[in-house]
């Protein structure tokens, strides 16, 4: 029985349709990620999970039940807001105790509670306090106490970091993902920010314009991605794009990208032979390219050495930035901070050809 | 502070000539600034000079420390307009802030032709209080009113003729006012519930909050500050009503809805008191200060926890 | 919940609301169908009712023929003062309002949040500490009974409301829009007039709206500094309604009371939004 099950879940508000079909299904304990930029319908999806809003077609099960038309209360589930939306007038316990007194939980059983999860959330010393008294952070951890009071079947977090300065979200990321591990809780966190997608997510769904691209766990999603739309959106710096075309020669598929003296070959799986003589995409990751001396693999074939005239060079302390000239195109490459390549001339670069994706480029899914 | 470029990057030019030509700009600042900040402190301080003195139909100079504020309060009309204030001031006040807070309520459902209900509740504020008085004291008069009207059409022993009942007429009053002013409560109580957050609504019907739970708990706390305010203009308005009494009563029947302002322009141009006349003057702002001064605290105290926080 | 999910609790809703808003329209309808009927009818059967015929004749009488006090002019007269008061002051009090509230909050000088404060607490203080003042300062310049008087306190007057106003709209004005000016070489008038002035139809609109409609319906002033044929329109009503004690003109007098509302009334139907702004934006003091 799997903890949440959406299918074929559309919505539309007037003539717009926000969601066009979402069939997804996940199990217990696993932490999905629903990514994707902003109107992509990620946000209307969790409402409809949650109850707040109602799908046009499709249904929504909740730990085998379905919930279609059941109201919010009665789902199982508990939300934490971008906004904390903590209740201004009452105290950090009365926040948290507030949907245990709706249920008319007794007063003794509600302390209890409240006690255990302000011990877990580190908030025990905040809870006479108000929210207006207390910090970003602390107000996350507030919400995520009443989330957790309620011991839901579900987590639903909408973009819970958002409103967070950089180091906090880094810190309150790290919260989020102890919790998950203690707790093995079932959540669904929508984000648009693909770091937290992959450092958060057992598995992430890619949405684009209400329809789900790609579902998998992170490393399919990272380095096998379904189309061009999560090739690019993944990832940052963004993967490489660059037409190519696909010829045989002695080594088996290439795809050749530039001209005559110029033209650089790069090997490709066997399955894109039905391509060969076509235009292609060829997809690679900046880091993916790197310094000669770089070690990817010892597998034959695997490392493919090119030169390649520098345009721009950006150190960043940790790496430097590069922007080559490959055939007609630019490409970024990672290389070691030590290498120190010099602006307009030419210089060797080792490519992992074990990472290269091959992309239609006119529908944009994943060839190879 | 006004200086964006130094005078040395300039070639500084005399600084008389530099005044000169800065004239006008400081005229056309200062002047009306000057007019209306000058006008409010020094006719407040006269008149209340004006209350320490002899002065009867014009203003003379001499010293009569509070006999002109004992005079006034030991005077039936100052002791009957005081009461009427209290009552009325509550009354008023009161039922302006529910009829408010219903009307924003009710106007909150996102019901169909609000903003037409928005206009009617609010037109009364557009118009004069002397319209208002006027009209409502033919509605309340027996004689030609509702009362008429009903016995009328055959309920011959309805009475509503608090008009000429002397226990009852402040109170045509506070009809009168609340009819006027309550869309003004609404309109701010409107703005308020209107800007509650939405995640807020939300997180409480996950909670499980029901409607009432949700208005008691969760929107109405928020509208706590706008209701202050609400109070204090109301009560502002109250202290100092004299149009609408006018209107409605002219003061009466005899004396029965004296309010604090018809005092002291019974006293300044009637009786031709005027010392008297600025005593009740001060009086009244004595008790506004009462309203205002707490408030002005209660803000300021408010500021220095908003910026604590 | 808001959303409206329960059908039998909004058809309560809807019923009390509108119950209230036949409240509030009662009395308004009331005057406007007495206007209609005659005195005679009236007396009949009560203010409250529906007339037999048309009376359309009320309204020449009331503005041309009515007598009070002593002249028989009608309210036309009063209307007259009543403007010649109100469009001056209100012109005025917004242009010296939008400029000083300009200097107070983009230009700045020393001294500025001071006489700000002195300024806005205007709002506070009765007018009756100010009528024995004023009438002092009327008798001494000569304008005692004149309508030149009452544009003169109305402006002054005004000023604590439309700085007020300005200021606070004003203040939302970025500083660096009028220091990138200053270094460009613009003085004071050129940045109010380019910069300033372009940015402020909103305010200027809810002042307008503000002024001529507390101006217009001010009554205290207007009835104790003028006296018969100068009075505004709203002294003249009140002076109606005591003259015809004894021989009620119910018909008329309504007439009268609608010709009477009608600018404010209008200026609100038209101003819609920045009427309801005005209101707000005095409530933040």
């Amino acid at each position: 029985m799997s903890a949440l099950s959406i299918c074929n879940v559309h919505k539309r508000f007037g003539s717009i349709e926000v969601l066009k079909g979402i069939n997804l299904e996940m199990g217990s304990g696993e932490f999905t990620v629903l990514v994707g930029p902003s109107g992509c319908g990620k946000s209307s999806l969790l409402n409809i999970i949650a109850g707040l809003e109602r799908q046009s077609s499709g249904s929504v099960e909740i730990g085998g039940r379905i919930v279609d038309g059941i109201p919010p209360k009665d789902r199982n589930i508990a939300m934490v807001f971008q906004s904390y939306a903590l209740y201004p007038s009452m105290t950090v316990r009365q926040n948290i105790t507030f949907g245990m007194e709706c249920r008319n939980v007794p007063r003794a059983q509600r302390y209890e509670a409240v006690a255990r999860v302000a011990k877990l959330l580190q908030i025990d010393a905040l809870l006479d306090r108000k929210p207006g008294q207390l910090s970003g952070g602390q107000r996350q951890r507030v919400a995520m106490g009443r989330a957790l009071v309620r011991d839901p079947l579900l987590f639903l977090f909408d973009e819970p970091l958002s409103n967070l300065d950089a180091q906090l979200r880094a810190e309150m990321r790290m919260e989020i993902k102890q919790l998950h591990q203690r707790l093995g809780s079932t959540i669904v966190y929508v984000t648009h920010d693909q770091i937290e997608a992959m450092t958060l997510a057992t598995r992430i769904a890619v949405m684009r314009q209400g329809v789900v691209q790609q579902f998998a766990d992170p490393e399919t999603v990272y380095n096998r991605p379904a189309n061009l739309f999560v090739a690019r959106f993944m990832g940052a710096p963004p993967m490489n794009t660059l037409s190519a075309r696909l010829e045989a020669s002695s080594l088996g598929t290439v795809a050749v990208i530039g001209r005559d003296e110029a033209a650089m070959r790069f090997p490709v799986p066997a399955a894109a032979e039905s391509w060969i003589g076509r235009e292609v995409v060829l997809g690679i990751r900046p880091e993916c390219i790197a310094e000669p001396t770089r070690y990817f693999s010892d597998a034959p074939g695997s490392v493919l050495t090119v030169s390649a005239a520098v345009e721009m060079i950006e150190p960043t302390g940790a790496e430097t930035i590069v922007v080559l000239r490959v055939g007609d195109e630019r490409a970024l490459g990672r290389v070691s901070p030590d290498l120190q390549p010099r602006l307009g001339a030419t210089a060797r670069f080792a490519i992992d050809t074990r990472k290269i994706n091959l992309f239609d480029p006119v529908s944009g899914d994943r060839i190879a | 502070m006004s200086e964006a470029v130094p005078a040395a990057a300039r070639g500084s030019p005399p600084a008389a000539l530099d005044l000169l030509r800065r004239l006008p700009e400081f005229l056309t600042i200062w002047v009306p600034l000057l007019l209306s900040a000058g006008h409010l402190v020094s006719f407040a301080l006269w008149t209340i000079w004006v209350s320490f003195t002899p002065s009867t139909l014009v203003p003379v100079s001499g010293w009569t420390g509070m006999r002109n504020y004992t005079a006034v309060m030991a005077t039936r009309n100052w002791q009957i307009a005081f009461d009427n204030l209290l009552v009325f001031g509550c009354g008023f006040v009161l039922l302006s802030l529910l009829t408010g807070l219903l009307l924003a309520i009710l106007l909150d459902q996102r019901i169909r032709g609000e903003n037409v209900l928005r206009s009617i509740f609010l037109y009364p504020m557009a118009v004069s209080f002397v319209v208002t008085g006027t009209v409502w004291s033919w509605l309340l008069n027996p004689g030609i009113g509702i009362q008429k009207l009903v016995n009328g059409l055959g309920w011959t022993s309805f009475r509503f003729d608090w008009l000429i009942d002397r226990d009852m007429a402040i109170w045509t009053v506070v009809i009168a006012a609340v009819w006027q002013s309550s869309g003004f409560a609404m309109a701010l109580f409107l703005a308020g519930l209107r800007s509650v957050d939405a995640d807020l609504i939300k997180a409480a019907q996950i909670d499980g909050a029901g409607p009432i739970r949700m208005y008691r708990r969760v929107i109405l706390p928020t509208l706590w500050p706008i209701t202050v305010t609400v109070v204090v203009i109301q009560l502002q308005f109250a202290i100092t009503t004299f149009d609408l009494v006018r209107a409605l009563t002219g003061g009466g029947p005899g004396i029965a809805t004296q309010l604090p302002a018809l005092v002291v322009y019974d006293f300044m141009f009637q009786r031709g008191l005027l010392a008297r006349g600025a005593a009740a003057a001060v009086l009244m702002l004595l008790i506004l200060l009462a309203v205002l001064l707490p408030y002005a605290a209660w803000r300021y105290v408010q500021h220095r926890q908003a910026a604590h926080a | 919940m808001r959303e409206g999910t329960f059908a039998p609790g909004r058809i309560l809703v809807y019923l009390v609301v509108w119950l209230i808003a036949a409240a509030y329209l009662v009395p308004f309808a009331v005057v406007v169908l007495n206007s209609l009927r005659t005195a005679e009818e009236i007396a009949q059967t009560s203010m409250i009712g529906w007339p037999k015929q048309l009376a359309w004749n009320n309204y020449a009488t009331a503005w041309a023929d009515f007598c009070v006090a002593q002249t028989c002019a009608g309210i036309r007269p009063y209307m007259l003062n009543s403007a010649l008061v109100t469009i001056p002051a209100t012109v005025v009090s917004t242009l010296l309002g939008s400029i000083a509230g300009y200097a107070v909050s983009l230009w700045r000088f020393r001294g500025d949040r001071w006489i700000y404060g002195i300024v806005t607490l205007g709002i506070f203080l009765p007018q009756q500490m100010r009528l024995l003042p004023w009438t002092i300062v009327l008798r001494d310049i000569g304008l005692t009974n004149t309508l030149t008087g009452l544009v003169l306190i109305h402006t002054i007057q005004g000023l604590s409301f439309t700085v007020l106003f300005c200021r606070n709209y004003y203040i939302a004005i970025p500083q660096e829009l009028i220091r990138a000016a200053r270094i460009d070489g613009a003085g004071f008038y050129r940045i109010f007039w380019r910069i300033v002035l372009p940015l402020s139809p909103p305010i200027l609109i809810v002042t307008v709206i503000w002024q001529f409609t507390h101006i217009w319906n001010e009554f205290l002033y207007g009835v104790t500094f003028t006296t018969g044929q100068q009075q505004p329109v709203t002294a003249a009503l009140i002076a109606l309604s005591a003259a015809v004690a004894d021989i009620p003109q119910h018909g008329v007098q309504s007439a009268a009371v609608i010709i009477a509302a009608l600018p404010t009334l209008l200026v609100y139907l038209l101003g819609g939004k920045y009427f309801v702004r005005g209101l707000t934006a005095g409530a933040v003091k």
